[in-house]
């Protein structure tokens, strides 16, 4: 019983980190038709970011929740304005300047960070089941994630703003004849793909060791996540990382995590021979 | 037309041939062979990207393949003659079997990519996570994180006693490049590279004059696989040892780099554009002050964003500017113009 109850959180935990480090790129991809290669160096920086603020004697939930999304955003911003707005359309164009970004701040954490590892401690302590000892770290971010998605669907489907993004991601000169700026709402929607990416990063922070190349770590399954998910955002990101979680778990306790991992990959390839546009290409059509 | 591109292959074969003779009294041969090696990797890619529009994230998974290949044949055999002839078959198998995975599926683009980006990973993940001595290939440990070292490098066929490296090494590189891109332009020139060509510029349009893009998509996707093999296996024996790292996302993306850099659609830029990156690495890895990724990802976005093109078509574009200017005022505008596309076509 307590095995099963802890096989369940662990399961229940592996598909929410999938959705916490995808939903980022999964925001800029779905509206904007932009794959940020830079993703995972975006969440490098957000954990970074919450370090050194904690390091600076604040709060480590504020750290995390405001400091970390507040810092990415921006850095988001500066690279939209930059880079990123002169190759909207050209796919392939933004997949290779984001990849040159990604190596870019790898150098530059590097610079200034060195090449070492940093962390901070989890804030909440583990507590044991039965026999087992569960991380009481994985509930907080299974809740925040929970809450990350029910903000977005509500913004997306209830209020002013999500209505004009998502007007302006089905028809861009539709919404300009009606007097948004498309340029503005593609900064802001990048701005929240890069905060809601620092978050991830600022989260995730107390987990793992972090070092200026940790980023890459993440960016593989993001891109697989999303890229499967195919073009709903939410419905997109809830399945595929549902699947994937599922099937990776279940690999892990069957045999050993490398194994978890290569089945992760293996059912992406297959599952993107048999849908090739993605789960909500076919399932889910149409929904956010 | 046809013979104007047969001088066209002859002129940059002899360029490049002139250029591998004096190269040694310029550098040193160690350094030298390394960056032939890379030219084949680049070429490999600028092969089916630039001439199959196919944009493959992984061609690293088929240099690490055709590395490892070699590496475990090698230690196996004893000799390398063999091994050599391996390293190039089996990336060209796998990745000709993985294409028709893919194409046979109608994957296109970002769909494409993230196959191969997931392929390589399962390489790199598997490879670095085989240091148990229960995996083993013949009497060659996979080694895991460290790779693979001690094997037979490459020999005089025949003779395993005698090694073939430095100077003698450096030749057996710079004879597999200009073969393999004497190979490639022969290639190209044929119907089955015009309708590879005819494919990138329009699928649908090719499918309905009757020839199949799946299968020309795959043959092609599988003669890039073997000659990023054939790099890797040369890479085995240069560097005396292969590790999981030759599978890594950072080589991936150093490939992509070279092609966009160099430039795409012709098959001297990949080249030239993995020579010159690969050299200024060297360069900036001897200097401590900036970062080495920073450079190079500053050259990845600014060369996508300013240079679209990359060097050689642009330099190519140049020198037909002038050039068209002078002849235009011999032999009127139509030739002139001609003359400029083509240019740019077989840089």
């Amino acid at each position: 019983m307590d095995l099963a109850a802890v096989i369940a959180i662990e399961v229940v935990y592996s598909v929410a980190f999938l959705v916490l480090i995808s939903v980022g790129l999964a925001v800029v991809f779905g509206m904007m038709r932009v794959i940020n290669l830079a993703h995972g160096e975006f969440m490098m920086l957000g954990g970074y970011a919450a370090i050194v603020a904690v390091g600076h004697g604040i709060n480590i939930y504020i750290a995390m929740l405001v400091v970390a999304p507040l810092v990415v955003g921006i850095i988001g911003i500066i690279i939209e304005r930059l880079v990123i707005r002169h190759l909207y359309g050209r796919l392939i164009d933004t997949m290779l300047a984001t990849w040159g970004l990604s190596l870019f701040l790898v150098g530059f954490a590097t610079m200034i960070f060195g090449n070492t590892t940093t962390g901070i401690s989890p804030p909440i302590s583990g507590f044991s089941l039965g026999s087992y000892q569960v991380n009481g770290y994985n509930f907080f971010i299974i809740l925040v994630t929970a809450v990350i998605i029910a903000a977005m669907y509500a913004i997306l489907s209830y209020t002013r703003l999500g209505l004009v993004a998502r007007g302006t991601m089905q028809g861009a000169d539709m919404a300009s004849a009606l007097g948004y700026n498309p340029d503005r709402v593609y900064m802001a929607t990048f701005f929240a793909g890069s905060a809601l990416t620092g978050m991830a990063g600022g989260i995730l922070a107390p987990l793992v060791g972090l070092g200026p190349a940790s980023g890459a770590t993440y960016i593989a399954k993001a891109f697989i996540t999303v890229i499967s998910g195919g073009a709903s955002v939410i419905a997109g990101v809830l399945s595929s990382a549902t699947l994937f979680g599922l099937i990776s778990q279940t690999f892990t306790f069957a045999a050993s995590p490398v194994v978890g991992e290569v089945a992760l990959l293996v059912a992406a390839v297959i599952l993107l021979r048999l849908l090739p546009q993605g789960i909500t290409g076919r399932f889910f059509k149409g929904r956010m | 037309m046809e013979n104007s591109e047969f001088k066209h292959a002859a002129t940059v074969m002899l360029v490049m041939i002139v250029a591998l003779l004096v190269a040694p009294s310029v550098l040193e041969t160690y350094t030298l062979s390394v960056l032939i090696i890379y030219g084949i990797l680049g070429l490999s890619l600028g092969l089916i990207w630039g001439f199959g529009g196919i944009l493959c994230f992984g061609q690293a998974a088929f240099y690490g393949l055709g590395a490892y290949s070699y590496a475990i044949s090698a230690i196996n055999i004893g000799e390398s003659s063999l091994p050599f002839i391996l390293g190039i078959v089996i990336p060209f198998v796998f990745a000709g079997v993985l294409g028709a995975m893919m194409f046979y599926g109608r994957l296109s683009d970002v769909y494409l990519g993230v196959v191969t980006l997931v392929v390589t990973l399962i390489f790199f993940k598997f490879m670095n996570s085989t240091a148990g001595p229960e995996y083993v290939i013949g009497a060659a440990r996979l080694g895991g994180f460290n790779g693979i070292p001690g094997f037979q490098t490459l020999n005089v066929p025949g003779r395993p006693d005698s090694y073939i490296y430095d100077l003698e090494f450096y030749y057996v590189c710079a004879c597999a490049l200009v073969i393999v891109y004497g190979l490639t332009r022969w290639l190209l020139a044929s119907p089955f590279g015009r309708v590879a060509v005819a494919i990138r510029e329009n699928e649908q349009r090719v499918e309905l004059m009757g020839y199949d893009a799946r299968l020309r998509k795959t043959v092609l996707f599988a003669i890039g696989g073997g000659i990023a093999g054939l790099a890797g296996t040369l890479f085995a024996s240069w560097a005396e040892i292969v590790t999981p790292g030759m599978f890594s996302l950072a080589q991936s993306a150093e490939i992509i780099i070279w092609c966009i850099v160099g430039g795409l659609g012709t098959l001297t830029g990949p080249v030239v554009g993995a020579m010159i990156l690969a050299y200024l690495k060297f360069l900036l890895g001897q200097q401590s002050l900036i970062d080495n990724a920073m450079v190079l990802g500053l050259i990845l976005v600014l060369s996508v964003l300013f240079l679209p093109r990359g060097i050689v078509p642009t330099i190519g574009l140049l020198v037909g500017r002038t050039s068209i200017g002078r002849r235009r005022r011999k032999s009127g505008r139509r030739g002139g113009r001609r003359r400029h596309v083509r240019d740019t076509q077989n840089a």
